[in-house]
């Protein structure tokens, strides 16, 4: 990996938490619009993974996945409108905080809460690919909770079954809302399990960035020759709630300060720091993602709210309007 | 007007397609005409679903033939997997191809529910894109299958906002609103009925037949009263009408064809000059398509009534197997007669 490419991987993730924070202090001030989810914690799973794509590839990240979303085009402006639930919004303001975020233009799928079901639509990609014979690739973020779905194995079959181009990344975050993963499975790995539905499988730890970029560029360049599909598993702790209204008290504090010390970002400033990256340099990164994060702030909030008029348009397809009754 | 071959049915299953003669078809060999054609004219359309590949041709048959002339590729083999590969075809609809998927049994495609309501209903509205995929659910009674091989479960899906709803009741029609909703930039749910599919024949128009979603069709005029009805219910409805009009009881019949956008202009032509209206379909009666069709001739109609809408549907019940159950359970051509003969004397 080049030095640009490290400092690239530190700016996405850096965006990604920048914006979470201010983000979050936000919504503290009473100032957001319905509720929203932190990515803190997952920056390392979401950037590392998405910036294994190539131009063409398709992407279909989840609430987490911010660094995902801004590294393969979202701009913080369109995502900070998006939240405010503007017009400037990727969706005009028809769909809530980071599901809205979609741009099929630039490859992104977004998701629905109900979390599996980004996953039979990556994989339907992924066959659209084979069916016109293009060297794509589709990736599919989901998370633990989601792996205990009866989808969630639908999806891996026929991934397996039809040989599909498709990256699944699992973001283990050990807890489905305030449910630990040991009380909702006994499945220990699920890496393990997924084997056996015939993808190719690896653990990695979610919070080292080049770790889970490494593994991601192994997945999209085997799934780009026609190796099938691959399945990463990838580890870290969700390290506040399940969304801004939740305190997560029934998480460990010891849990959270063993992962508060390998945080991925602050980590992976001083693993370049040590590379020899210089303090100055980094620090220019850090003031950019400010800047463009204070600056999406700004759009969204002179951003015009959605015309209340407009409530009706685009349920369908343009041209295709039912005749109001 | 479509001719009654027979009244008795082998579920489908077995026999061969008597497609021979001119252009004459079965309402079953009309949906595979459709498919076949546009496979023909859009390397984009391709098929899925259970056990649909091959000589095979999946559980009615509607498919026979198809791999051999399109290939694996345009012709896929799912596994028992209905939420997975509902899914898998909204990602290929995204991506610009037009995925028609065999539902095996419409009573299967809860199943996928949650794949067709929440994802692919909402995405165009999300500004994720369109999603131009086709469900073919065989659908409907009188076959003596039980409660999970006979329901009619269009009313979910009408209630749904994004998803359009079509329900052929003649061989034309299945033609004709498969190739539209093939071409439909938008997610449609097509009711085939399995009654229908080797015991109804019908002229159907050679090549390009293109029957418009959103257009009801007066399949018969009359002054009486208008029965409002569709798919499998239209033949035992034009059955009535026939018998009704040797009493001197001209009933005109509306085929609603697409159930989702309404063809609420039609409904409110045939009302106002009929002044009295039946609404008729298999499904249960409560909550049903038709308890919208009453409401809206209520509301836009009243001062044209001559008598309180009617309603006839299945019972508040499963579809149950047996057969004086089953025939109990389920509208006909003579409860159409009776409810019909009752609304003219109102």
């Amino acid at each position: 990996m080049t030095v640009a490419q490290q400092l690239d991987l530190y700016y996405w993730m850096q965006l990604a938490r920048t914006f979470d924070e201010r983000m979050l202090a936000y919504w503290k001030q009473g100032r957001g619009v319905g509720g929203t989810f932190s990515q803190r914690g997952h920056e390392a799973i979401a950037v590392g993974a998405a910036y294994a794509l190539g131009p063409g590839d398709v992407v279909s990240p989840m609430h987490r996945d911010l660094g995902a979303f801004l590294t393969r085009g979202v701009t913080p402006r369109e995502a900070f409108a998006s939240l405010l639930g503007r017009q400037t919004g990727r969706t005009h303001g028809r769909d809530a905080n980071f599901h809205g975020m979609s741009n099929l233009e630039r490859g992104i799928i977004g998701f629905i809460s109900h979390l599996p079901h980004s996953l039979p639509v990556a994989l339907g990609v992924a066959m659209s690919f084979l069916y016109r014979d293009e060297p794509r690739v589709a990736m599919a973020f989901t998370g633990d909770g989601a792996t205990n779905a009866g989808l969630y194995h639908e999806v891996l079959n026929m991934a397996g079954l039809y040989c599909a181009p498709l990256v699944i990344i699992v973001e283990n975050n050990q807890y489905a809302y305030s449910t630990p993963c040991r009380q909702a499975s006994k499945v220990e790995s699920i890496a393990a399990h997924a084997a056996g539905y015939g993808l190719r499988t690896t653990t990695v730890d979610g919070n080292d960035v080049e770790a889970v970029h490494a593994v991601a560029i192994a997945a999209v360049q085997r799934a780009r020759a026609g190796g099938g599909p691959s399945l990463i598993e990838a580890h870290t702790l969700r390290m506040l709630g399940h969304a801004v209204h939740d305190g997560a008290e029934y998480v460990p504090r010891e849990l959270l300060a063993a992962w508060e010390a390998r945080d991925p970002v602050i980590g992976y400033r001083r693993t370049l720091a040590a590379s020899g990256a210089s303090a100055k340099q980094l620090d220019e990164i850090d003031r950019r993602c400010r800047e463009e994060v204070e600056d999406a702030v700004a759009f969204a909030e002179s951003s015009p709210w959605p015309d209340p008029s407009t409530v009706t348009r685009d349920v369908y397809a343009v041209g295709q309007e039912p005749p109001s009754s | 007007m479509p001719q009654v071959v027979t009244n008795t049915s082998n579920f489908g299953f077995a026999g061969v397609d008597e497609t021979a003669s001119g252009r004459e078809l079965t309402y079953i060999a009309a949906i595979s005409e459709a498919l076949r054609e546009e496979m023909r004219r859009d390397p984009r359309v391709l098929l899925l679903g259970e056990d649909i590949a091959g000589e095979f041709g999946g559980a009615f048959k509607v498919t026979r033939g198809l791999e051999a002339e399109f290939g694996a590729r345009r012709v896929m083999n799912t596994p028992i997997a209905e939420l997975g590969f509902t899914g898998m075809a909204t990602g290929m609809a995204l991506m610009g191809l037009r995925p028609v998927v065999e539902m095996q049994f419409a009573d299967f495609i809860s199943s996928a529910f949650d794949s067709i309501v929440q994802f692919a209903a909402t995405a165009h509205y999300r500004s994720l894109g369109s999603v131009p995929w086709v469900i073919r659910a065989p659908c409907d009674g009188g076959l003596r299958s039980g409660p999970f091989h006979s329901q009619n479960p269009e009313a979910w899906f009408v209630h749904t906002p994004g998803l359009k709803v079509v329900a052929p009741g003649t061989p034309a029609d299945a033609k004709g609103l498969l190739i539209a909703a093939i071409r439909d930039d938008n997610p449609v749910i097509y009711f085939e009925s399995k009654p229908l599919y080797r015991t109804l024949k019908g002229m159907v128009p050679a090549g390009e037949h293109v029957v418009p979603i959103g257009q009801a069709r007066v399949a018969r005029a009359g002054e009486s009263l208008s029965i409002l009805t569709y798919g499998a219910q239209l033949r035992e409805a034009l059955t009535a009408a026939e018998r009704l009009s040797l009493e001197g009881i001209e009933c005109e019949v509306l085929d609603l064809r697409t159930l989702k956008p309404l063809d609420t202009a039609a409904i409110l032509s045939s009302v106002r000059r009929t002044s009295r209206a039946l609404v008729v379909h298999s499904a249960n009666q409560l909550a049903g398509v038709g308890a919208e069709v009453a409401a809206f001739i209520a509301q836009h109609a009243f001062e044209w009534l001559d008598a309180p809408v009617a309603r006839l549907g299945g019972l508040d019940t499963p579809v149950p197997f047996s057969p004086p159950l089953e025939d109990a359970y389920r509208p006909s051509a003579l409860k159409i007669y009776e409810a019909a003969k009752a609304l003219a004397s109102y």
